[in-house]
């Protein structure tokens, strides 16, 4: 009976992958200390407020009023690791080829549904895939580019006198603050689809993340991936 | 990827990888855990550095050097039409703005010169210098923004009649409200950025009361805590003078 270990994520991979998960972290933290102090954004439909960023009972659990101070330092620090680890992980995915398995190829999107559709359970067959699906490869380079989003819409309102061209681009001033505020919703939803679909993955998924490799008893028929 | 198939007994030598691995894996959270716990419960300085701890503010003191590199007086920000200005200008914090300590007759800008002579200026002597408008959108560090008309003298032209020229060499200035119970200190070349005003009107009338009348500053490089209401004093210095939010722990730079 043979056993097959699959080397998944290189040692650099997990690396910033862990790397980013608490500097993420501190970032939409620190960053919601900051959009407290002027809290305007809202979820309208017609003239009843669907969502409102964010309720009274969210603030006080995470004790995040009156942190302006604090939440700005936090912010302008940490945001160096953000950057840091992000331009590290691009230029280490495009040099060492790891693109191949993350960029979308032909087809990505219908495909994508083909996955979600399998996922949810609606479909049966799930289309072939390397190591990464097809639905895979479209969020995990949203993510990137995401994350490339907030770097320039930060920026913008970081600094919006001495790259004004940049806060044009976004828009104006008010309208960067806006992207960069759904882009971290964009990476809280990134992140809970991440966590359910880790769960559902398994163990050996998971270890591949920490350990780097997986192994597969061979003996089992179909590997049913 | 690469796959490689081996046998049971190799197989075990995997599992030892797995479990070493894993416990890397926990050491370095248990790590990472003990760092932050150390850097929110660093003490943190008094004064002007005070508020937040100190190895945050040794950071955004490097951010201020990467920054400050990057700073011209020649970006300067985008004006608007007087059109575009809104009607009613907020007003947000009224510190240094007690009425029990100010008359109006009888105020002066005091500026203290390097040589510790003071300059007593009236309004109307300001006035004689050339008016300028400034209609920029105004930041306030909460995050809200409004675009605001206002009319002052440069404060680069006033240093030049007024023969400040040994004081604007120096690094910072300094500024307190009469009573001083507001002060902010702000770096010398964003002082002399060309949209820097020390404004007596707000939409072509004088400044109400409680934006600061007679004069206050408008700095449309730098959020509102810098845009002192009813300048006192002025003064120059090569180090840090006193600031009323840095000393709660905001960025002492805050430069736009």
């Amino acid at each position: 009976m043979a056993v097959k270990v699959i080397y998944k994520h290189t040692i650099a991979t997990r690396w910033m992958h862990w790397i980013n998960f608490p500097v993420l972290t501190i970032m939409i933290w620190s960053g919601m200390l900051i959009y407290w102090a002027n809290d305007i954004y809202q979820i309208k439909i017609g003239n009843s407020v669907l969502i409102k960023f964010f309720p009274e009972w969210f603030y006080t659990k995470l004790h995040i009023p009156y942190r302006l101070s604090e939440g700005m330092a936090f912010h302008f620090v940490f945001m160096w690791l953000f950057i840091i680890n992000g331009l590290l992980y691009v230029t280490y995915t495009g040099v060492s080829g790891e693109w191949r398995y993350l960029l979308p190829k032909k087809g990505a999107f219908k495909e994508s549904w083909q996955v979600l559709l399998h996922d949810l359970h609606i479909r049966k067959t799930a289309p072939p895939q390397s190591k990464y699906n097809a639905a895979q490869r479209v969020a995990y380079t949203m993510i990137i580019i995401m994350g490339f989003g907030s770097l320039i819409t930060g920026l913008a309102i970081y600094k919006p006198v001495q790259v004004q061209w940049l806060m044009t681009l976004c828009g104006g001033y008010e309208a960067a603050r806006l992207e960069h505020f759904i882009l971290t919703v964009g990476y809280v939803l990134f992140f809970l689809i991440h966590i359910l679909q880790v769960i559902k993955a398994g163990w050996n998924n998971f270890r591949a993340m920490v350990a780097g490799f997986e192994v597969i008893k061979e003996n089992k028929n179909a590997q049913n991936k | 990827m690469k796959e490689i198939l081996v046998d049971e007994v190799a197989a075990k030598k995997y599992k030892r990888k797995s479990i070493i691995a894993f416990i890397v894996f926990f050491a370095l959270i248990a790590l990472a855990w003990t760092g932050w716990k150390w850097l929110v419960n660093q003490p943190r300085d008094n004064g002007i550095r005070g508020g937040i701890q100190k190895p945050l503010r040794k950071v955004l003191d490097l951010n201020e050097e990467v920054y400050s590199g990057l700073y011209s007086t020649k970006h300067l920000i985008k004006e608007y039409p007087r059109s575009a200005a809104a009607k009613k200008a907020r007003v947000n914090g009224d510190v240094g703005l007690g009425p029990d300590l100010f008359d109006p007759a009888a105020w002066r800008l005091q500026i203290v010169k390097a040589g510790g002579d003071t300059l007593f200026l009236t309004l109307d002597d300001i006035k004689k210098l050339p008016k300028i408008d400034v209609v920029f959108n105004f930041k306030c560090i909460e995050g809200w923004s409004q675009i605001t008309w206002w009319s002052g003298v440069r404060f680069s032209e006033l240093a030049k009649k007024y023969g400040l020229d040994v004081e604007t060499q120096m690094k910072y200035i300094g500024m307190n409200t009469p009573d001083e119970q507001y002060y902010v200190g702000v770096d010398m070349p964003s002082m002399m950025q060309p949209q820097t005003i020390l404004c007596y009107e707000l939409n072509g009338k004088p400044l109400p009361m409680n934006q600061g009348y007679p004069l206050r500053l408008i700095i449309p490089v730098k959020y509102g805590v810098k845009h002192l209401k009813r300048i006192g004093t002025i003064s120059f210095s090569n180090t840090r003078p006193p600031d009323y939010w840095a000393e709660k722990g905001y960025d002492y730079y805050t430069g736009l």
